[in-house]
Protein backbone atom coordinates (compact mmCIF):
# COMPACT_ATOMS: atom_id res chain seq x y z
CA UNK A 1 0.00 0.00 0.00
CA UNK A 2 1.04 3.51 -0.03
CA UNK A 3 2.32 3.31 2.98
CA UNK A 4 4.56 1.01 2.42
CA UNK A 5 5.85 3.22 -0.48
CA UNK A 6 6.19 6.17 1.68
CA UNK A 7 8.42 3.92 4.06
CA UNK A 8 11.23 2.57 1.00
CA UNK A 9 11.65 6.19 -0.15
CA UNK A 10 13.19 6.78 3.18
CA UNK A 11 16.45 5.30 1.97
CA UNK A 12 19.31 7.50 2.92
CA UNK A 13 17.27 10.36 4.50
CA UNK A 14 18.06 10.97 8.16
CA UNK A 15 18.41 13.79 10.56
CA UNK A 16 22.31 13.42 10.14
CA UNK A 17 22.16 14.38 5.96
CA UNK A 18 19.20 16.71 6.47
CA UNK A 19 22.03 18.78 9.13
CA UNK A 20 25.15 18.19 6.56
CA UNK A 21 23.05 19.50 3.79
CA UNK A 22 22.29 22.65 5.68
CA UNK A 23 25.78 23.60 6.12
CA UNK A 24 26.75 23.14 2.79
CA UNK A 25 23.66 25.26 1.39
CA UNK A 26 24.79 28.13 4.43
CA UNK A 27 28.42 27.83 3.17
CA UNK A 28 27.82 28.19 -0.45
CA UNK A 29 25.39 30.79 0.16
CA UNK A 30 28.13 32.79 2.40
CA UNK A 31 30.66 32.03 -0.11
CA UNK A 32 28.78 33.54 -2.66
CA UNK A 33 27.93 36.74 -0.51
CA UNK A 34 31.71 37.20 0.16
CA UNK A 35 31.90 36.85 -3.32
CA UNK A 36 29.21 39.54 -4.05
CA UNK A 37 30.99 41.91 -1.67
CA UNK A 38 34.11 41.50 -3.13
CA UNK A 39 32.89 42.72 -6.12
CA UNK A 40 31.42 45.77 -5.14
CA UNK A 41 33.40 48.91 -6.76
CA UNK A 42 36.23 46.07 -8.40
CA UNK A 43 37.49 47.71 -11.47
CA UNK A 44 38.78 44.99 -13.63
CA UNK A 45 36.53 43.84 -15.85
CA UNK A 46 37.86 40.09 -16.70
CA UNK A 47 37.90 39.40 -12.92
CA UNK A 48 34.46 40.51 -12.81
CA UNK A 49 33.33 38.45 -15.42
CA UNK A 50 35.18 35.42 -13.70
CA UNK A 51 33.65 35.87 -9.85
CA UNK A 52 29.82 35.95 -11.61
CA UNK A 53 30.93 32.52 -13.52
CA UNK A 54 31.85 31.10 -9.98
CA UNK A 55 28.79 32.48 -8.08
CA UNK A 56 27.15 30.64 -11.17
CA UNK A 57 28.69 28.07 -10.56
CA UNK A 58 27.84 27.85 -6.62
CA UNK A 59 24.07 28.51 -7.68
CA UNK A 60 24.48 25.62 -9.70
CA UNK A 61 25.97 23.05 -6.37
CA UNK A 62 23.17 25.04 -4.36
CA UNK A 63 19.98 23.90 -7.22
CA UNK A 64 22.09 20.20 -6.96
CA UNK A 65 21.61 19.58 -2.82
CA UNK A 66 17.98 21.14 -2.56
CA UNK A 67 16.88 19.02 -5.24
CA UNK A 68 19.14 16.09 -4.80
CA UNK A 69 18.39 15.53 -0.99
CA UNK A 70 15.90 18.21 -0.01
CA UNK A 71 13.42 16.98 -2.33
CA UNK A 72 14.59 13.39 -1.76
CA UNK A 73 15.52 13.56 -6.03
CA UNK A 74 18.38 11.69 -5.37
CA UNK A 75 17.04 8.49 -3.43
CA UNK A 76 14.25 7.74 -6.23
CA UNK A 77 14.31 5.56 -8.73
CA UNK A 78 16.96 6.43 -11.77
CA UNK A 79 14.00 6.12 -13.76
CA UNK A 80 12.05 8.86 -12.05
CA UNK A 81 15.34 11.22 -11.94
CA UNK A 82 15.96 11.29 -15.39
CA UNK A 83 11.73 11.51 -16.54
CA UNK A 84 12.84 15.08 -14.54
CA UNK A 85 16.30 16.00 -15.36
CA UNK A 86 16.00 15.50 -18.90
CA UNK A 87 13.30 17.40 -19.89
CA UNK A 88 15.27 20.18 -17.95
CA UNK A 89 18.78 19.88 -20.45
CA UNK A 90 16.54 22.07 -22.85
CA UNK A 91 17.53 24.57 -20.51
CA UNK A 92 21.20 24.05 -21.78
CA UNK A 93 20.10 25.22 -25.39
CA UNK A 94 17.80 28.04 -24.46
CA UNK A 95 20.02 29.73 -22.39
CA UNK A 96 23.23 29.42 -24.90
CA UNK A 97 21.01 30.26 -28.08
CA UNK A 98 18.89 33.19 -26.47
CA UNK A 99 21.59 34.85 -24.64
CA UNK A 100 23.91 34.86 -28.35
CA UNK A 101 20.60 35.98 -29.39
CA UNK A 102 20.84 38.78 -27.35
CA UNK A 103 24.44 39.85 -27.45
CA UNK A 104 23.64 39.93 -31.33
CA UNK A 105 21.22 42.33 -31.50
CA UNK A 106 22.69 44.40 -29.09
CA UNK A 107 25.96 44.62 -31.86
CA UNK A 108 23.90 44.90 -34.47
CA UNK A 109 22.14 47.73 -32.57
CA UNK A 110 25.06 49.32 -31.72
CA UNK A 111 26.94 49.02 -35.40
CA UNK A 112 23.69 50.08 -37.26
CA UNK A 113 21.78 52.34 -34.89
CA UNK A 114 23.25 55.60 -33.71
CA UNK A 115 21.14 56.94 -31.57
CA UNK A 116 21.11 53.59 -29.62
CA UNK A 117 25.13 53.40 -29.68
CA UNK A 118 24.76 57.38 -28.32
CA UNK A 119 22.21 56.59 -25.70
CA UNK A 120 24.87 54.38 -23.88
CA UNK A 121 27.80 57.20 -24.09
CA UNK A 122 25.81 59.82 -22.69
CA UNK A 123 25.88 60.32 -18.92
CA UNK A 124 23.18 61.39 -17.17
CA UNK A 125 22.11 63.34 -14.41
CA UNK A 126 20.67 60.97 -11.08
CA UNK A 127 17.01 61.88 -10.87
CA UNK A 128 15.64 63.59 -7.92
CA UNK A 129 14.55 60.98 -5.34
CA UNK A 130 10.73 60.88 -4.22
CA UNK A 131 8.75 60.85 -7.70
CA UNK A 132 6.89 57.75 -6.07
CA UNK A 133 4.37 57.85 -8.79
CA UNK A 134 4.39 56.44 -12.15
CA UNK A 135 3.28 59.40 -14.27
CA UNK A 136 6.29 61.95 -12.46
CA UNK A 137 9.03 59.17 -13.22
CA UNK A 138 7.73 58.56 -16.86
CA UNK A 139 7.88 62.39 -16.90
CA UNK A 140 11.68 62.36 -15.90
CA UNK A 141 12.31 59.70 -18.59
CA UNK A 142 10.95 61.83 -20.97
CA UNK A 143 13.02 64.33 -20.44
CA UNK A 144 16.29 62.30 -20.47
CA UNK A 145 15.33 60.90 -23.99
CA UNK A 146 14.87 64.49 -25.40
CA UNK A 147 18.28 65.44 -23.66
CA UNK A 148 19.84 62.71 -25.18
CA UNK A 149 18.30 63.88 -28.43
CA UNK A 150 19.34 67.50 -28.53
CA UNK A 151 23.30 65.87 -27.64
CA UNK A 152 22.86 63.84 -30.23
CA UNK A 153 21.58 66.81 -32.36
CA UNK A 154 24.19 68.96 -31.51
CA UNK A 155 26.91 66.79 -31.90
CA UNK A 156 25.84 66.04 -35.95
CA UNK B 1 18.12 -0.95 -10.41
CA UNK B 2 17.84 -4.28 -8.57
CA UNK B 3 15.70 -2.71 -5.47
CA UNK B 4 13.51 -0.76 -7.59
CA UNK B 5 11.62 -3.57 -9.74
CA UNK B 6 9.23 -4.77 -6.67
CA UNK B 7 7.18 -1.80 -7.10
CA UNK B 8 4.27 -2.47 -5.42
CA UNK B 9 0.23 -2.19 -6.19
CA UNK B 10 -1.52 1.32 -4.55
CA UNK B 11 -4.91 2.29 -5.19
CA UNK B 12 -3.62 5.21 -6.76
CA UNK B 13 -1.80 4.05 -9.46
CA UNK B 14 -4.06 3.09 -12.56
CA UNK B 15 -1.64 1.14 -14.49
CA UNK B 16 -1.54 -1.31 -11.80
CA UNK B 17 2.35 -1.33 -11.08
CA UNK B 18 3.84 1.92 -9.29
CA UNK B 19 7.19 2.13 -12.15
CA UNK B 20 8.41 5.11 -10.12
CA UNK B 21 7.89 3.48 -6.59
CA UNK B 22 6.12 6.66 -5.80
CA UNK B 23 2.53 7.92 -4.93
CA UNK B 24 0.68 9.42 -7.48
CA UNK B 25 0.30 12.06 -6.55
CA UNK B 26 3.58 12.71 -5.70
CA UNK B 27 4.72 11.91 -9.44
CA UNK B 28 2.25 14.92 -10.20
CA UNK B 29 3.63 16.95 -8.31
CA UNK B 30 7.21 16.65 -10.11
CA UNK B 31 5.56 16.70 -13.20
CA UNK B 32 4.18 20.15 -12.23
CA UNK B 33 7.07 21.86 -10.45
CA UNK B 34 9.20 20.89 -13.99
CA UNK B 35 6.68 22.80 -15.65
CA UNK B 36 6.61 25.55 -13.43
CA UNK B 37 10.61 25.35 -13.43
CA UNK B 38 10.43 26.00 -17.31
CA UNK B 39 7.71 28.72 -16.55
CA UNK B 40 10.43 30.28 -14.40
CA UNK B 41 13.46 29.78 -17.03
CA UNK B 42 11.38 31.20 -19.43
CA UNK B 43 11.28 34.26 -17.17
CA UNK B 44 14.98 34.33 -16.63
CA UNK B 45 16.29 33.25 -19.59
CA UNK B 46 14.18 35.91 -21.13
CA UNK B 47 15.02 38.46 -18.64
CA UNK B 48 18.86 37.14 -19.65
CA UNK B 49 18.57 37.91 -23.03
CA UNK B 50 17.35 41.42 -22.40
CA UNK B 51 20.10 42.04 -20.62
CA UNK B 52 22.64 40.59 -23.18
CA UNK B 53 21.06 43.26 -25.80
CA UNK B 54 21.31 46.24 -23.49
CA UNK B 55 24.56 48.12 -23.44
CA UNK B 56 24.16 49.55 -20.13
CA UNK B 57 22.64 47.95 -16.52
CA UNK B 58 21.80 49.15 -13.24
CA UNK B 59 24.50 47.87 -10.65
CA UNK B 60 22.69 46.06 -8.21
CA UNK B 61 24.38 47.23 -4.74
CA UNK B 62 23.87 50.62 -6.34
CA UNK B 63 19.66 49.74 -6.95
CA UNK B 64 19.12 47.34 -3.75
CA UNK B 65 21.13 48.69 -0.70
CA UNK B 66 18.85 50.02 2.08
CA UNK B 67 18.04 48.64 5.11
CA UNK B 68 14.55 48.62 7.08
CA UNK B 69 15.28 51.18 10.09
CA UNK B 70 18.42 52.48 8.72
CA UNK B 71 18.61 56.28 7.94
CA UNK B 72 17.75 57.25 4.53
CA UNK B 73 20.64 56.93 2.32
CA UNK B 74 22.63 53.99 4.23
CA UNK B 75 24.75 51.99 2.01
CA UNK B 76 24.27 48.41 2.88
CA UNK B 77 24.35 46.55 -0.16
CA UNK B 78 23.84 43.02 -0.46
CA UNK B 79 23.01 42.55 3.29
CA UNK B 80 18.62 42.53 3.55
CA UNK B 81 18.78 39.96 0.77
CA UNK B 82 21.15 38.11 2.26
CA UNK B 83 18.97 38.20 5.52
CA UNK B 84 15.73 36.97 2.52
CA UNK B 85 17.89 34.56 1.39
CA UNK B 86 18.64 32.67 4.85
CA UNK B 87 14.88 33.20 6.27
CA UNK B 88 14.02 30.88 2.98
CA UNK B 89 16.57 28.24 3.54
CA UNK B 90 16.38 27.65 7.35
CA UNK B 91 12.41 27.22 5.76
CA UNK B 92 13.24 24.76 3.50
CA UNK B 93 15.49 22.94 6.11
CA UNK B 94 12.16 22.82 9.02
CA UNK B 95 10.33 21.54 5.95
CA UNK B 96 12.74 18.37 5.40
CA UNK B 97 12.54 18.40 9.44
CA UNK B 98 8.54 18.05 9.23
CA UNK B 99 8.54 15.47 5.93
CA UNK B 100 10.81 13.63 8.05
CA UNK B 101 8.94 13.41 11.64
CA UNK B 102 6.31 12.23 9.20
CA UNK B 103 7.97 9.48 7.85
CA UNK B 104 8.31 8.56 11.73
CA UNK B 105 4.65 9.05 12.51
CA UNK B 106 5.50 11.87 14.73
CA UNK B 107 2.85 14.69 14.91
CA UNK B 108 4.45 16.87 17.25
CA UNK B 109 7.23 16.90 15.20
CA UNK B 110 5.15 17.59 12.39
CA UNK B 111 2.96 20.48 13.54
CA UNK B 112 6.51 22.50 15.25
CA UNK B 113 8.35 22.37 12.17
CA UNK B 114 5.01 23.03 9.91
CA UNK B 115 4.62 25.94 12.21
CA UNK B 116 8.08 27.03 11.93
CA UNK B 117 8.16 26.89 7.90
CA UNK B 118 5.27 28.77 8.24
CA UNK B 119 6.31 31.32 9.95
CA UNK B 120 9.55 31.77 7.95
CA UNK B 121 7.54 31.96 4.90
CA UNK B 122 5.56 34.74 6.38
CA UNK B 123 9.04 36.23 7.44
CA UNK B 124 10.07 36.26 3.93
CA UNK B 125 7.01 37.74 2.78
CA UNK B 126 7.14 40.61 4.78
CA UNK B 127 10.75 41.17 3.87
CA UNK B 128 9.59 41.33 0.30
CA UNK B 129 6.75 43.29 0.93
CA UNK B 130 8.83 45.42 2.82
CA UNK B 131 11.91 45.97 0.04
CA UNK B 132 8.73 46.37 -2.82
CA UNK B 133 7.56 49.20 -0.96
CA UNK B 134 10.28 50.70 -0.50
CA UNK B 135 11.93 51.01 -3.98
CA UNK B 136 8.23 51.97 -5.30
CA UNK B 137 8.86 54.77 -2.93
CA UNK B 138 12.29 55.40 -4.66
CA UNK B 139 9.93 55.65 -7.75
CA UNK B 140 10.98 51.92 -9.37
CA UNK B 141 7.77 50.00 -10.07
CA UNK B 142 6.34 48.55 -13.70
CA UNK B 143 6.79 50.46 -16.01
CA UNK B 144 9.32 53.37 -14.31
CA UNK B 145 13.21 53.40 -13.51
CA UNK B 146 14.12 55.90 -11.74
CA UNK B 147 18.05 54.47 -11.19
CA UNK B 148 20.52 55.04 -13.72
CA UNK B 149 23.00 52.39 -15.19
CA UNK B 150 26.13 51.29 -13.63
CA UNK B 151 27.91 53.56 -15.69
CA UNK B 152 26.14 56.25 -15.29
CA UNK B 153 24.14 56.30 -18.35
CA UNK B 154 20.53 56.46 -18.79
CA UNK B 155 18.83 53.22 -18.20
CA UNK B 156 15.48 51.38 -19.59
CA UNK B 157 12.06 50.17 -17.81
CA UNK B 158 13.61 46.69 -18.77
CA UNK B 159 15.47 46.41 -15.15
CA UNK B 160 12.20 47.33 -13.11
CA UNK B 161 9.92 45.72 -15.00
CA UNK B 162 11.66 42.39 -15.00
CA UNK B 163 12.42 42.67 -10.97
CA UNK B 164 8.92 43.27 -10.54
CA UNK B 165 7.39 40.67 -12.95
CA UNK B 166 9.75 37.79 -11.33
CA UNK B 167 9.89 38.47 -8.08
CA UNK B 168 6.34 39.18 -7.98
CA UNK B 169 6.11 35.53 -9.53
CA UNK B 170 8.48 34.19 -6.88
CA UNK B 171 6.41 36.00 -4.18
CA UNK B 172 2.95 34.94 -5.16
CA UNK B 173 4.54 31.28 -4.98
CA UNK B 174 5.77 31.92 -1.95
CA UNK B 175 2.40 32.56 -0.71
CA UNK B 176 0.72 30.16 -1.84
CA UNK B 177 3.15 27.64 -0.85
CA UNK B 178 2.19 29.50 2.46
CA UNK B 179 -1.03 28.80 2.06
CA UNK B 180 -0.40 25.15 1.00
CA UNK B 181 1.26 24.92 4.47
CA UNK B 182 -1.21 26.35 6.55
CA UNK B 183 -3.76 23.65 5.19
CA UNK B 184 -1.03 21.08 5.84
CA UNK B 185 -0.97 22.48 9.12
CA UNK B 186 -4.80 22.24 9.79
CA UNK B 187 -4.80 19.14 8.68
CA UNK B 188 -2.42 17.68 10.78
CA UNK B 189 -3.93 18.93 13.73
CA UNK B 190 -7.49 17.20 12.42
CA UNK B 191 -5.63 14.05 12.92
CA UNK B 192 -6.21 13.41 9.10
CA UNK B 193 -2.73 11.72 8.50
CA UNK B 194 -3.08 10.21 11.41
CA UNK B 195 -6.42 8.44 10.26
CA UNK B 196 -4.96 7.96 6.64
CA UNK B 197 -1.97 6.33 8.47
CA UNK B 198 0.97 7.99 6.77
CA UNK B 199 2.13 11.58 6.06
CA UNK B 200 2.56 11.68 2.36
CA UNK B 201 0.82 14.72 1.82
CA UNK B 202 3.16 16.58 4.13
CA UNK B 203 6.03 15.28 1.36
CA UNK B 204 4.27 16.77 -1.61
CA UNK B 205 3.62 20.41 0.17
CA UNK B 206 7.32 19.97 1.36
CA UNK B 207 8.70 19.73 -2.39
CA UNK B 208 6.02 22.78 -3.83
CA UNK B 209 7.98 24.57 -0.68
CA UNK B 210 11.67 23.40 -1.31
CA UNK B 211 11.03 24.27 -5.18
CA UNK B 212 10.03 27.90 -4.24
CA UNK B 213 13.49 27.79 -2.11
CA UNK B 214 15.07 26.62 -5.42
CA UNK B 215 13.86 29.21 -7.68
CA UNK B 216 14.99 31.71 -5.11
CA UNK B 217 18.44 30.61 -5.34
CA UNK B 218 18.54 31.67 -9.43
CA UNK B 219 16.40 34.80 -9.08
CA UNK B 220 18.77 35.54 -6.04
CA UNK B 221 22.15 35.04 -7.97
CA UNK B 222 20.03 36.55 -11.36
CA UNK B 223 19.28 39.97 -10.07
CA UNK B 224 21.43 40.89 -6.99
CA UNK B 225 24.82 38.99 -7.48
CA UNK B 226 25.70 38.71 -10.92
Amino acid sequence: MSHTVGHEETHGGGTGEIKKVTIILSVLTIIELVLGFWMIGMESEGLRLAIKGAIIILMLAKAFYIVGYFMHLKHEIKNLIMTIVVPLALFIWFIIAFLSDGNSFRNLRNTYDPYFKEQSTIKVEKKEHGGSHGAAAGAHADTTQHETKEAVETKH
Amino acid sequence: MATTTTATTTKLWGGGKSPFNVEYGKLMMWYFLMSDAFTFGAFLISYGTIRFSTNGWPDPNEVFKSFPFAPEGVNAPLVFVSIMTFILIISSVTMVLAVHAGHNMDKKGVVKNLIWTIIGGLAFLGCQAWEWTHLHHEGAWWGSNPFLNADGTASSTNFTNYFFTITGFHGFHVFSGVIINIVMLIMTLMDKFEQRGHYLMIEKAGLYWHFVDLVWVFVFTCFYLV
